[in-house]
């Protein structure tokens, strides 16, 4: 019936209509995502013989897998970046807690704010606090000082954890808050029932809350994965120049040699990654994408 | 008299289901109309090719006067008040109520005063700055009507409004209904699922069922003289008897159930010895007793046990088996007080003149 | 587990310590970056030298404040176009694309709509270089055909808009189509019924309901938009939006500047939110 709810609109009119709505769509989608992408495919393929003449070559991924420094840096980024997002559903899985289940009234929403905020601010100056926090003329290698735990300041950037703590703090609200609006819809008396049957603490958690959470946990681990393997900032600046991220890869490749067929390649590479692991992460907890992207 | 509505053979047909089915029928000026049929009997969809919501694939609607062929519902003389009321919550209760008006352009001052009058005709004197949400289940009725009826629509139609409405407010809102639609003057045409609203609100009724009318009449002429099997068996509270006609007896007819029980009642249609019947015997009209002497002269008699009580206050009955045949009639409790006492597996004698009983050939419709 | 279960003192002590902590994780940059920002030194690095709005307000001796570096106020006037930009075109398409949605029928609706949330799954890195790939191809082929040099291909702040564009309008259609899914259509009927137009319909009952949603789509474009750095990074030319221009700095070395400016954009930032968190509670309709 919703059709013919369309208050009998001539069938012209409903065809330029269509039209005129699925014009800025479809500009969207094939100008500046499909033929993008299909142009980097194509780059990513060829390799020039001679100026302004070019062949089909897979002489670009011939590079990837024959220099080590490129997957290697791939296989650590991946690695990373699935640590990070296990971390940051082990941290944010507490907060989201209390926030959904511990807090009540007014201070559950304060709280859940208070979580956003941060958020609000550009990822740059929550990058530039980190750094001013942790390099060796910073603020916590001072107060270890005067703690007596350090004799002298230490450097703290530019280390593996250091990266990792970054983006973990990067990807934290991407976490919270699709636990907290799953958590929130788990009935409190399903757990009350689990306990009166002799749930314990652990059982509960496991048979209970988490097949409950599940589609917010996903939501959030892939959304976070993402996030976390696309990021460019933080591995840069926390990292420096250890910090070895495939993004910078591909900003070298592509900015700074003008090489952008290899860069296309390396960009390429990294969308399969992020794609097959987002689909594995779907495919293991049952999940639709559509449903999942709604959620976050 | 002047017909405000009519509708001429109206088809309109869902891929092989037909939800209209070459439907006509006439509404005078200033009658209060109610459809009646149960959910799914396309009368909702026959409101909506009313309204212009629904191009019908046959036939034609004629309103005030005027073919509505063609004709997009915002230009149609009609107004409507949706099931759910549809008021709109992002505007106040005046700007609810002068939409339309604003909408033909007329002037600031003009559309408030309206507004006022309006509200103060249904009773919401200075709500205008009320918000749709502050107001309680009734009143929100009373804004949905004032928004239609401030237009001066040569209809009104209301899809079954008080639907969502509890039992308590139901009641009171089928009153101010009525009086309102008296008040007005406006031609109502009114849907519903439920029989006493439509008994209570019309000045005529149509019971539909499966995209046709089946009887088209006064409320007391629906109840007392039905037509068809569907309309005795909708229309108020009945007790069915299905069997064979056995004997004809000028008007009257003798039917058999499968089980043996012998059932006399006044015959409606044409009906031959021998015919499957279904006959029709309200509660009201079986008379109860204690000892069968007690009964009318004219009744036929039966008589059974008790199988329970349904005590309702002035709605209270009783389900009664048939010694033999184990039958089950509901019998209304007098209000006399004299059966106050009765009790389950109580034996008790009833009876009723089969005058005021009908019957039917079995599956019998409306023209 | 919850309040109605009996918790035993400790496991009540230590998330309630747990929770501490992580805000404090979660607040510790911001306040360090504030507090810098006031710091009477040349670096902002502790010890606290004394309290000093140079930072802000200084120009000519020794120190530049925020308000006197040239280049840094133009960041933020460029980031700030930027974002009006992509907030428009985002608001606009988003909001055809949640009628595509919710309203039209038409073959390939599902598989248009999946392709709608892909960019959401698509790294920014290589958004900005698919982009910047395809401009660059399209510049070259309308030079070989027309001999027309088209700047608006070349790295700048065209290309830049339309990166962040291209998947800022993916959460701007998820906000109001969410919104649009819940309208009861018979309001729109109503209108018609109480002889509205097609336009006044829209205009007087469609859009106030999706008021909500376009304002919050609205803000949280232009918040996305200000904050975007990898898609930009890529798509950049000569005149870098603030989130550029601050990565660039910090990489030369730190100057309290940079915490002036941080404090200002949280400012900025948190009177958005403010705005935005006292809306919802009038929306019509929920």
């Amino acid at each position: 019936m919703a059709a013919e709810t369309a208050v009998g609109i001539a069938a012209p009119r409903a065809r330029l209509a269509l039209l005129l709505l699925l014009a800025p769509a479809l500009v969207w989608l094939v100008g500046l995502i499909v033929l993008p992408h299909l142009e980097l495919a194509v780059l990513s393929l060829r390799a020039r013989v001679a100026p302004r003449v070019y062949e089909l070559s897979l002489g670009q991924y011939r590079t990837f897998i024959d220099e080590p420094l490129y997957w290697h840096t791939f296989v650590r980024t991946a690695g990373i970046s699935i640590l990070a997002t296990v971390c940051t559903l082990l941290i944010a899985f507490p907060a989201a807690w209390y926030i959904a289940k511990l807090a009540r009234g007014r201070a559950r929403s304060v709280l859940f704010v208070l979580c956003l905020i941060p958020f609000w601010v550009s990822e740059t100056v929550r990058t530039l606090g980190w750094m001013i926090l942790l390099r060796e003329s910073g603020v916590l290698p001072r107060v270890l000082v005067d703690l007596g735990i350090t004799p002298a300041p230490i450097e703290m950037l530019y280390h593996d954890a250091t990266i990792l703590a970054g983006l973990v703090y990067t990807s934290l609200l991407f976490m919270v808050v699709p636990l907290v609006s799953a958590l929130e819809s788990l009935d409190d008396s399903l757990i009350e029932a689990a306990y009166d049957l002799g749930g314990t603490g652990w059982s509960i958690l496991r048979q209970i809350v988490v097949p409950h959470a599940a589609p917010g946990i996903a939501a959030g681990s892939i959304v976070v994965f993402m996030l976390t393997l696309g990021n460019y900032l933080t591995p840069t600046l926390l990292g420096g120049k250890n910090s070895l991220w495939f993004t910078e890869q591909i900003y070298t490749q592509f900015i700074t040699r003008f090489n952008w067929e290899q860069g296309a390649a390396f960009g390429f590479l990294l969308l399969v990654l992020s794609t097959a692991i987002v689909w594995l992460g779907l495919k293991l907890t049952g999940q639709h994408f559509g449903d999942v992207m709604r959620r976050s | 008299m002047q017909q405000d509505l009519e509708v001429e053979r109206v088809t309109k047909r869902y891929g092989i289901q037909t939800a209209v089915d070459a439907l006509s029928l006439s509404v005078a000026h200033g009658s209060f109309f109610s459809i009646l049929g149960p959910s799914g009997c396309g009368k909702t969809t026959l409101l909506r090719i009313v309204a212009g919501f629904l191009v019908p694939d046959d036939g034609d609607v004629w309103i005030g006067g005027r073919s509505m062929r063609g004709v997009a519902p915002n230009r149609r003389p009609v107004n409507m008040v949706f099931q759910h009321l549809a008021l709109f919550p992002m505007m106040t209760v005046g700007e609810n109520v002068g939409y339309g008006l604003a909408r033909r352009g007329a002037a600031r001052a003009e559309i408030a005063g309206r507004v006022d009058a309006m509200l103060k005709r249904v009773g919401l004197p200075g709500a205008q700055d009320k918000r749709v949400d502050q107001l309680s289940g009734g009143q929100r009725q009373r804004v949905a009507i004032a928004r239609s009826l401030v237009l001066e629509p040569a209809l009104l139609l209301l899809d079954e409004p008080l639907g969502a409405l509890d039992l308590k407010l139901r009641e009171h809102m089928k009153i101010e209904l009525k009086q309102l639609q008296a008040d007005f003057g406006t031609t109502f045409v009114y849907i519903t699922h439920d029989q006493s609203e439509a008994l209570v609100l019309s000045d005529h009724v149509a019971v539909m069922n499966a995209g046709r009318f089946e009887q088209v009449g006064t409320p007391q002429e629906l109840y007392y003289q039905p037509r068809t099997p569907f309309v005795a068996g909708f229309v108020g509270a009945n007790n069915r008897v299905a069997g064979r006609a056995v004997r004809i007896d000028g008007d009257g007819v003798e039917l058999a159930t499968a089980d043996g029980l012998a059932v006399r009642a006044r015959m409606s249609g044409t009906i031959a010895a021998g015919d499957a019947v279904e006959a029709f015997v309200r509660p009201e009209v079986v008379h109860l007793a204690r000892e069968a002497a007690e009964l009318p002269s004219l009744a036929q008699r039966f008589s059974g046990r008790v199988e329970s009580l349904l005590f309702d206050g002035a709605n209270s009955a009783v389900l009664v088996r048939e010694e033999r045949t184990h039958a089950e009639i509901r019998i209304a409790l007098p209000q006399t007080g004299r059966f106050a006492d009765l009790e389950v597996r109580e034996k008790v004698a009833f009876g009723f003149e089969p005058q005021r009983a009908v019957c039917f050939r079995a599956g019998s419709h409306g023209s | 587990m919850i309040p109605s279960l009996p918790r035993s003192k400790l496991s009540r002590h230590a998330i309630g310590g747990y929770v501490v902590a992580f805000f404090v994780f979660l607040f510790v940059p911001l306040v360090v970056v504030a507090v810098f920002a006031f710091n009477d030194a040349n670096y902002p690095a502790p010890p606290w030298r004394g309290f000093t709005l140079d930072w802000f307000l200084g120009g000519g001796s020794g120190r530049t404040g925020l308000f006197a570096d040239g280049p840094l106020v133009n960041s933020v006037g460029t980031s700030v176009i930027v974002a009006a930009w992509v907030t428009m075109l985002s608001v606009f398409v988003g909001t055809a694309n949640a009628f595509l949605l919710e309203r039209a029928r038409f073959r390939g609706k599902a598989a248009l709509s999946l392709l709608m949330l892909a960019p959401l799954v698509i790294p920014g890195v290589i958004l900005g270089i698919s982009i910047l790939a395809f401009a660059s191809r399209l510049a070259q082929f309308v030079d070989d055909i027309w001999g027309l040099e088209l700047d608006i291909l070349r790295p700048g702040l065209p290309l830049v808009v339309a990166g962040q564009f291209s998947y800022v309008v993916s959460i701007a259609t998820l906000t109001i189509a969410a919104r649009l899914k819940r309208f009861d259509a018979t309001l729109e009927e109503a209108a018609f019924n109480l002889g509205a137009s097609r336009a006044a319909v829209l205009w007087t009952v469609t859009l106030p309901y999706l008021r909500p949603a376009l304002v919050g789509a609205a803000a949280i474009s232009f918040l996305m938009s200000f904050e975007n750095f990898n898609t930009t990074l890529m798509l950049v030319g000569s005149d870098p939006p603030l989130t550029i221009m601050m990565y660039g700095r910090m990489r030369e070395g730190a100057s309290p500047v940079l915490n002036a400016v941080s404090l200002f954009l949280m400012v900025a930032s948190a009177l958005i939110a403010l705005v935005l968190l006292r809306r919802p509670t009038r929306g019509a309709g929920g």
